[in-house]
Order: C-alpha cells, then sequence, then structure tokens
C-alpha cells in the first residue's frame, strides 16, 4: 500500500526544519567552544537544563520569549561549572564535559518535577500575510516562528564571526595554541570561559526549542541524545559553520524522511530506516571532508589540551 | 516430580534463609527499576505511582527504593547492584529486561524477582503483564468509528509480542467497524524519545492519519495532535492522560499495577512468595479503560461500553477466529479462541495488516 502521493512535500520540508533546528543551535555552539580548544561533552545537560529552565520561565510568565531567554541562561550557567572546574582547577575536559551531562539530566529532573503535564503557549509563527499564503515559499521560507530564523542567522554569524572579525582569528588562535596566543597577550582563560558560556546558551536554546516547540510539554530526558547528535555533527562537519548546518539539516531531514517513508508504506526494512538518519548524515559529511586532504588539520590544535599560564 | 522437589528443596533453603532475620521487624526491601524516567508521563510514570501506593500501603513495613532510565543493555549490572544490596523482592518493567533478569535471578536464589511483560520464569522469577489487547480491541473499535479518512496510525516500540498483539487487537476491530480502514505501522525504535514520538505523530498527520494510537511511553502523541489543531484523535496510554480530554484524548487504557504489587510483596512478608505467570486484563482491573470522551457520538460510546463488557464477561475473545497470520496461513479457525501460549509468544502479526516487522 505504498502511497508516496500521500507526502506533502510542503509539510515535510516544514517539518525537518523543525526537528533540525534544536540540533543546529547546540552544534553551533559547540562549534564555537571547540574552536577555542575546549570539548565540552556535557551539551546533552546544557540542553536538557535549558529545557526545563525555558519550560518553566515559559509557563510562570506565559511568555515563549522569556522562556528561551531563560534557557540560554539556564545553559550558559550551567556550562560555567564546567568552565570553572577545567579553565581555573584543569581538571580534565573529557570526564568533567561527562559529569555535566549526568549532571545536568539529573538537575532537570529535579526542576522539573512540578511541571509534567503542564502546557506553555505556543510559540507564534511568522505571518506576513499574503506572502504566507504562497503555496510551499510561504510556509517552507515565511512560515516558521523565529527562532528557525534565528539559528540560521546565528549560523551566518558564528561563519562571518571567524572569518571577518579580529576576535574571531584571535578566539581560533587560542584554539590553535593556547601558549603563543598567551604569549601575545591575550587572555586564554577568559577567551574560553565566554566561548564556554556562549555554546552553554546555544544548547540551551536547542533544548528549549525541543520542550517549548518541537513537543510543547516537559518530560524528564526528553532531549533523549539530541546532544550527542550536536556534537558528533560537530566533528564530522569538519569544525565548519556551512558544514554543521548541512549536518543538522541532514540529520533532521533523513529522521523525518523515514518516518514519512514509514507512514506511507514503504516496504523497506524499518531497521535500515531507522539507522538511517546516522549512516547518510556520516557518510555525507565524511565524503565531503574526504576530498581535502586538509580536513583533519580542522580540527583545532589545542582541542581538550588543559591550559595553565605557566607551563 | 524432579523438577517440583526441586523447588521445593530451593523454598525451603530460601525460607531456612529468610528466618535468620526475618524476625517480623526488620522491612521488607523491594526495589523497582524502570526503563524511562519516572517522569515520563505514561508507562514508567504509572508504574512509580503504583509502586509508591504499594509503598504508602505498607508504610514501615516496606522500605522501597527505586531506579529508572536504565537501560536495557545495562539492567543485569543493576539487578545484580540490587540483589547485592539485599533487596527482597526486586521488580523490573521493561520487556527487555527479560534475559538480564533471569540471569541475575540465577545467581541470587535467595531473592525474589518480578518481571513486567516478558514470558520467562525461574524459581525465584515470576512474569506479571496485563491483557492490554483487550483495551486495544476498545481503542481499534473507536478509531475505526472516528476516522473520517480511513487513515488510522500505530506507533510501534519494538516487535516484541506485546506490541505485535496490541497492533493486530487494533487492526482486527478498526477492520470491524469500518471495513475501508487502512492502519500505518511506525517503529520508532525506542520506548522513550519524545520528540522521535512527535515526529512521528506529526508525519502521520501530515499523511491525512486522523487517529493515531501510540504504542511509546510519553505523552508527546497526544501533545502534538492538540498543538496541530486538527480533527485528529489519540488515546491516553498507560497512564490516563485525562488532561487532554475530552479532544484528542478519546479514551485511554490505564495499567493499574498496584493490587498485584501490594499482593506480591505481602506474599514475600507472609513467605508464601511462588515463582508464577500473571496476566490480568479489565475483569481482574489490572487494564483500566479510561473515561469515554464526550467527544464521541453516542452510538460510539455505547457500541465500545458493551464491547468492553462482552471481553469481561468472557463472552468474546478479542483474538476470535477466523483469523490467519499475515502470510496467509491460517491461525484461528471459525470461533476457535487464540490460547495464551500462542498470544504470550506473538511473534506475527495478523493478515490484512500491511506492515514490515524489524528482525
Amino acid at each position: 500500500m505504498t502511497d508516496l502521493a500521500a507526502i506533502n512535500p510542503t509539510l515535510l520540508v516544514f517539518a525537518l526544519i523543525v526537528a533540525s533546528t534544536p540540533i543546529l543551535l547546540a552544534a553551533l555552539g559547540e562549534l564555537v567552544v571547540e574552536r577555542s580548544g575546549v570539548l565540552n561533552l556535557g551539551v546533552e545537560g546544557m540542553m536538557i537544563v535549558g529545557a526545563i529552565c525555558g519550560f518553566a520561565a515559559a509557563y510562570e510568565s506565559q511568555s515563549p520569549l522569556l522562556g528561551f531567554a531563560a534557557a540560554a541562561l539556564g545553559g550558559a550557567a550551567l556550562s560555567l561549572i564546567f568552565a570553572f572546574l577545567t579553565q581555573f582547577l584543569l581538571s580534565n575536559q573529557v570526564a568533567t564535559g561527562l559529569a555535566l551531562t549526568l549532571f545536568g539530566l539529573g538537575l532537570a529532573a529535579m526542576l522539573g518535577q512540578n511541571y509534567s503535564g503542564e502546557a506553555v503557549p505556543a510559540t507564534p509563527r511568522l505571518n506576513l500575510g499574503p506572502i504566507s499564503d504562497i503555496p510551499f515559499v510561504g510556509r517552507v521560507v515565511f512560515g516558521h516562528d523565529w527562532v528557525v530564523y534565528f539559528s540560521l542567522l546565528m549560523a551566518a554569524l558564528v561563519w562571518a564571526f571567524f572569518k571577518y572579525t579580529r576576535p574571531g582569528l584571535i578566539l581560533r588562535a587560542v584554539g590553535e595554541n593556547h601558549d603563543a596566543a598567551h604569549a601575545l597577550g591575550y587572555p586564554v582563560v577568559a577567551i574560553r570561559v565566554a566561548a564556554i558560556a556562549f555554546g552553554g546558551a546555544m544548547a540551551g536554546l536547542g533544548g528549549a526549542y525541543i520542550s517549548l516547540v518541537r513537543v510543547p510539554t516537559w518530560t524528564e530526558g526528553m532531549t533523549a541524545g539530541a546532544g550527542w547528535i550536536a556534537l558528533a555533527i560537530v566533528v564530522f562537519g569538519a569544525w565548519r559553520s556551512g558544514r554543521v548546518v548541512l549536518g543538522a539539516y541532514l540529520f533532521g531531514g533523513v529522521t523525518i524522511l523515514q518516518l514519512n517513508l514509514q507512514a506511507a508504506g514503504v516496504a523497506m526494512s524499518p531497521e535500515l530506516l531507522s539507522a538511517s538518519p546516522y549512516l547518510i548524515t556520516i557518510a555525507v559529511l565524511v565524503v565531503i571532508s574526504a576530498d581535502r586532504s586538509r580536513a583533519a588539520l580542522n580540527a583545532p590544535a589545542a582541542l581538550g589540551r588543559t591550559f595553565h599560564a605557566s607551563s | 516430580m524432579k523438577l517440583k522437589s526441586m523447588i521445593a528443596g530451593a523454598m525451603i533453603a530460601a525460607v531456612a534463609g529468610f528466618s535468620a532475620y526475618a524476625d517480623g521487624h526488620e522491612p521488607t526491601k523491594v526495589a523497582f527499576v524502570y526503563v524511562g524516567p519516572k517522569d515520563d508521563g505514561g508507562w514508567s510514570q504509572q508504574h512509580h505511582a503504583m509502586a509508591t501506593e504499594m509503598a504508602e500501603h505498607f508504610g514501615d513495613a516496606v522500605e522501597f527504593s527505586y531506579l529508572d532510565a536504565v537501560p536495557e543493555a545495562e539492567s543485569e549490572r543493576v539487578f545484580t547492584q540490587l540483589a547485592l544490596a539485599g533487596n527482597d523482592i526486586i521488580f523490573g518493567t521493561s520487556f527487555g529486561y527479560m534475559d538480564p533478569m533471569l540471569a541475575a535471578a540465577a545467581r541470587f536464589p535467595d531473592v525474589k524477582f518480578e518481571h513486567a511483560t516478558g514470558y520467562k520464569t525461574s524459581d525465584n522469577m515470576s512474569n506479571y503483564g496485563a491483557r492490554f489487547y483487550e483495551g486495544r480491541a476498545i481503542m481499534g473499535h473507536i478509531a475505526g468509528r472516528m476516522t473520517e479518512t480511513n487513515k488510522i496510525g500505530y506507533i510501534a516500540s519494538f516487535p516484541v509480542p506485546e506490541v505485535l498483539r496490541g497492533m493486530s487487537s487494533a487492526y482486527v476491530h478498526a477492520k470491524k467497524a469500518n471495513p475501508d480502514v487502512e492502519m500505518t505501522v511506525v517503529w520508532l525504535n525506542t520506548w522513550f524519545d519524545p520528540p522521535k514520538e512527535a515526529d512521528a505523530t506529526q508525519a502521520m498527520i501530515d499523511q491525512g492519519i486522523d487517529v493515531v494510537l501510540a504504542h511509546t511511553d510519553s505523552i508527546a502523541p497526544l501533545q502534538t495532535i492538540q498543538a496541530s489543531g486538527q480533527r485528529v484523535f489519540g488515546f491516553g496510554q498507560a497512564a490516563d492522560m485525562i488532561q487532554f480530554a475530552p479532544a484528542p484524548r478519546l479514551s485511554s487504557i490505564i495499567d493499574n499495577w498496584a493490587p498485584y504489587y501490594i499482593a506480591r510483596v505481602q506474599a514475600v512478608k507472609d513467605g508464601t512468595w511462588e515463582s508464577a505467570a500473571t496476566w490480568h486484563g479489565i475483569e481482574e482491573e489490572m487494564v483500566g479503560i479510561g473515561a469515554f470522551s464526550e467527544a464521541l457520538p453516542e452510538d460510539v460510546r455505547a457500541e465500545a461500553q458493551a464491547l468492553m463488557e462482552s471481553i469481561v464477561s468472557g463472552e468474546y475473545h478479542p483474538f476470535t477466529g477466523p483469523l490467519n497470520k499475515q502470510d496467509g496461513s491460517a491461525w484461528l479457525a471459525d470461533g476457535e479462541v487464540a490460547n495464551v501460549g500462542d498470544l504470550l509468544g506473538m511473534g506475527f502479526v495478523v493478515e490484512g495488516l500491511d506492515v514490515e516487522i524489524p528482525n
């Protein structure tokens, strides 16, 4: 009973953008963090804390906008714990990041005890009157909520920041060789703390997009691994903003497409369909990055290394 | 005979072991292990609520603890730890815990194990489950009657007997209520992933499906239906999910485990616990049917009520022949009723249901 005609391309593309946005936001944040030479594996924890802070604030204030603001603050606040431990106490970044995820999941569960099953006001979608009524384009290009446009704007800003601005260059220098950057007089630790906080805020926004838009509800553990996907996309996207957008949209897109194919009754193995978002995203990003032998050189040279001014 | 005497021997040994410290004042230590977070709004939350009810029933006489969001692959280690921590009885509430629990049970013959929704037992491991397919029959009937597009959807987790029974029962009764109905199944390979459950629901709505039956653990499907603002319906699953009534939630299948939990823990206290396989339905009140919504037309409500009563009275069994398996081979002859063994280990779906079953 395969019925591909039942798949409406407009709705499909619309849904895939919604599914991709949380991953994109979190991955962009982590991209900046890793470019500064810090590996924060706590993305999942910061996302879930953002999800509950955003949900709670939107519920109490009845304002989705305040919810997103609270989510960014919550994610950033959690990331500052990581920053303190790794930048001042010089703890191991991998272990601290993993611990941050575990801590974030537990903290979010505790904060969210009274919010299960509650509802929040919907985040409004852009309405441009007649333009929004144009078939396909009206819905897919002009019919989203502001967070979708914000995430794409941030992707462009991150790209421009690294390509054209002096602070972007300094941040990259810190990530490539912190000793040299330090010798030149750049405040390595302060720059990294700022990058970590930015990453936390972006992860928080990504989490809030799940709890305020994609599912609109609060349940424990609701980010369900999105943070890990974001981390993987940064690496497979070779620390480049454009490829991170591609990776996030590819992952979200294939996820939605495989669900739609299943719903349309396509006779394909469901295991293969379920695995397809992971397989296709990794395959495409690896192939793109493979044709340049310097792909591996894209990894910030000081990634994950501890910096101390005396060393 | 030999097996029986072995069981008896094991039990005597167990009782002897207990008597060393079971002086009537020691609280019984009871542990629960859930596959999802205890606040998932559905399956695990319901188990936790029922376990809490059990703990309140016994008060100080029971020391209750739980672990939630325990992946199936890690569960054997968790069961082992709980047994080492001195728990007298350990409940595990996911199908995938079956073999890990069986392995742990073999190593701790003095500890009682209780596994939900499986089909294996051992001397010190019981299995308990509910005949949810009775509830699925009623939801399927309502779905068949309420769809306008003649397209209904089933969000499936894993291809385990519980899920295959559920979708078969829903399909059979939707088809009986509405011969034109088609049912689409989407596999998620997870019990709990709210964004994915929401995406699957949205994909179904986008393709014109207007009644969604969910066999996953969260409230995301109902939430997505409600947010869509379209004429689409769903059902409460595991918990009543009454916050979505009168629409989109039309009714619900409620898991009522508390009486069983109280009885089993009492049996441990009394020293009368025996390994058993329990499979209760609407009649024994392990499966509750949530109030039929006002959004249902009068006649649909009456039909659903009548179907429920005929199942409770035993006059009607949801799997009554003639029914074939999906591959067209005969399963039940005209008037024949499925036997419990077939249902517990069900590895197929009924004929007519167009679904690819993952291996």
